[in-house]
């Protein structure tokens, strides 16, 4: 019996995707509580195991042993497939991240567009989640949820778009390759494309924020003023599905930053391009993302909506328009 | 719109002020003590219970058992005994019972001992399950450490 090989390649690509995008998930956790730790000067998880790095296990087994409580008067399907909604799209849009030149799971002509229709099913996993569970808090922190993403989601897509113009090509790997042989050729210092480059890219970074509800967007939780939010009445891993899915999608989200602005897998200094280059780079994205929520209070919700509506759609549309007269002119 | 770069490009940078902040804090040593593995030692002026003070001479009590403590105490929380014994000048402490339950260290007892036989102790790990157990014995507790 002979097996297609496509067909192997593909189940070995899948199995790893889930695995990475758990193993992410699980160990974000404990490195955003060492790193929060240390900077409040403490040691954080130390326990169980060397450096407690056995914590996201045991955590794991203690959330899966909890009763999964279904409350009074919920939308009973709404309610259960909210959390899938937003792990499930986090890990589909593994499937085109290029880790390197040839560690990705399919090419796709169009692996920028798939992202981020993937990346907005994750809001309507929130949605129905908190409207499912029918909870006034959870429902304003819907209200909120929406309203952000709507709000940052356009300069995200600007910023997006005046990438895409400079590169021609919406094929993550095809992007990555225009950008080889040195950080001086990274989009964040195409300079030649637009002088704006390195503020499109701060742009894209704070909508990432926005997009994955990280602090100080952290709106849809704000578990000062919102009990916790879209998750109040969740409980056992209900609660660690919406977890581990939110950390997928800030993998994703550094991930896309990493290939749209640093170059993905190539060297600082054109030396040995490799997968190893590419995760570098998204964990130091992924450790700025921790050390953000770490340094800055949330932000009040209307400052978060003039922040987008008045500074960050205005900055992204003229760096748009300017870029699209520079590639005219030269 | 002068204006509105100016606050733009100010409120940026003092983001990044923020995070300077913090990173120099994140590589800095900790501070915090792992309470059950490290201890802190008390400092000298810390009240705990009253404990007796040991004669270096003897190994027994510096206590004459004047009973001063015992009148001094306002909550009425410490029972001194003692009796007379032959060839010991003055009396021989045989009990000092201290009810912790109703202590509130005010440390009159330790001002008014004449022969300072008595201290606060350093001792904070306290925890017990019956109001008894904070009924002490200090003259058999200074025994016991002995």
């Amino acid at each position: 019996m002979t097996v297609d090989p496509e067909i192997m390649r593909l189940l070995a690509f899948l199995v790893g995707v889930i695995a990475f995008a758990a193993l992410n998930a699980a160990y974000l956790v404990w490195l955003e509580r060492k790193e929060a730790a240390h900077i409040q000067r403490r040691i954080g998880p130390k326990e169980v195991g060397p450096f407690g790095l056995l914590q996201p296990l045991v955590d794991g087994i203690k959330l899966m042993t909890k009763q999964l409580i279904v409350p009074d008067g919920v939308d009973p399907v709404l309610f259960k497939i909210a959390p899938i909604l937003v792990m499930v799209p986090a890990i589909m849009s593994f499937v085109t991240i290029p880790f390197s030149e040839t560690l990705v799971a399919r090419k796709l002509d169009l692996g920028l567009l798939v992202i981020f229709a993937f990346a907005s099913v994750n809001v309507l996993g929130l949605l129905l989640g908190a409207w499912g569970s029918r909870n006034k808090y959870a429902v304003i922190s819907a209200a909120r949820v929406v309203s952000q993403n709507v709000a940052y989601e356009i300069p995200m897509l600007v910023t997006v778009v005046t990438l895409v113009m400079i590169s021609g090509t919406m094929n993550l790997s095809e992007i990555v390759g225009l950008q080889m042989g040195g950080f001086w050729h990274w989009n964040i210092l195409n300079l030649s494309a637009s002088p704006l480059m390195p503020v499109a890219f701060l742009i894209f970074f704070v909508c990432m924020l926005a997009e994955t509800n990280r602090a100080p967007f952290d709106m849809a939780e704000a578990e000062s003023e919102l009990v916790a939010g879209a998750f109040t009445e969740y409980s056992g891993m209900g609660f660690g599905v919406f977890f581990m899915g939110e950390y997928a999608n800030i993998v994703i989200g550094a991930s896309v930053a990493t290939i749209l602005f640093l170059g993905g897998w190539d060297c600082p200094f054109g030396l040995f391009p490799g997968v190893h280059w590419f995760l570098i780079k998204m964990y130091f994205l992924i450790f700025t993302v921790i050390w953000i929520r770490w340094t800055f209070p949330r932000t009040t919700f209307y400052g978060l909506l003039n922040l987008s509506w008045k500074i960050l759609i205005p900055i992204s549309f003229f760096n748009l328009i300017l870029t699209s007269a520079m590639l005219k002119v030269f | 719109m002068i204006d509105y770069l100016k606050e733009i490009i100010s409120g940026t940078w003092s983001l990044f002020v923020g995070l300077g902040i913090t990173i120099r804090y994140f590589f800095q040593p900790v501070v915090t003590v792992q309470y059950p593995h490290q201890t802190l030692s008390m400092p000298p002026r810390f009240r705990g219970h009253i404990e007796l003070i040991k004669n270096e001479e003897t190994g027994g009590t510096k206590c004459i058992v004047c009973g001063m403590c015992q009148k001094a105490c306002p909550s009425n929380c410490i029972t001194v005994n003692g009796e007379k014994r032959e060839g010991v000048k003055g009396k021989v402490l045989t009990e000092y019972i201290l009810d912790f339950t109703k202590c509130s260290l005010c440390g009159l007892c330790v001002e008014s001992c004449t022969p300072s036989a008595i201290t606060f102790s350093k001792d904070y790990n306290l925890a017990g399950v019956s109001k008894e157990a904070y009924i002490f014995d200090l003259k058999k507790r200074l025994e016991a450490k002995n």
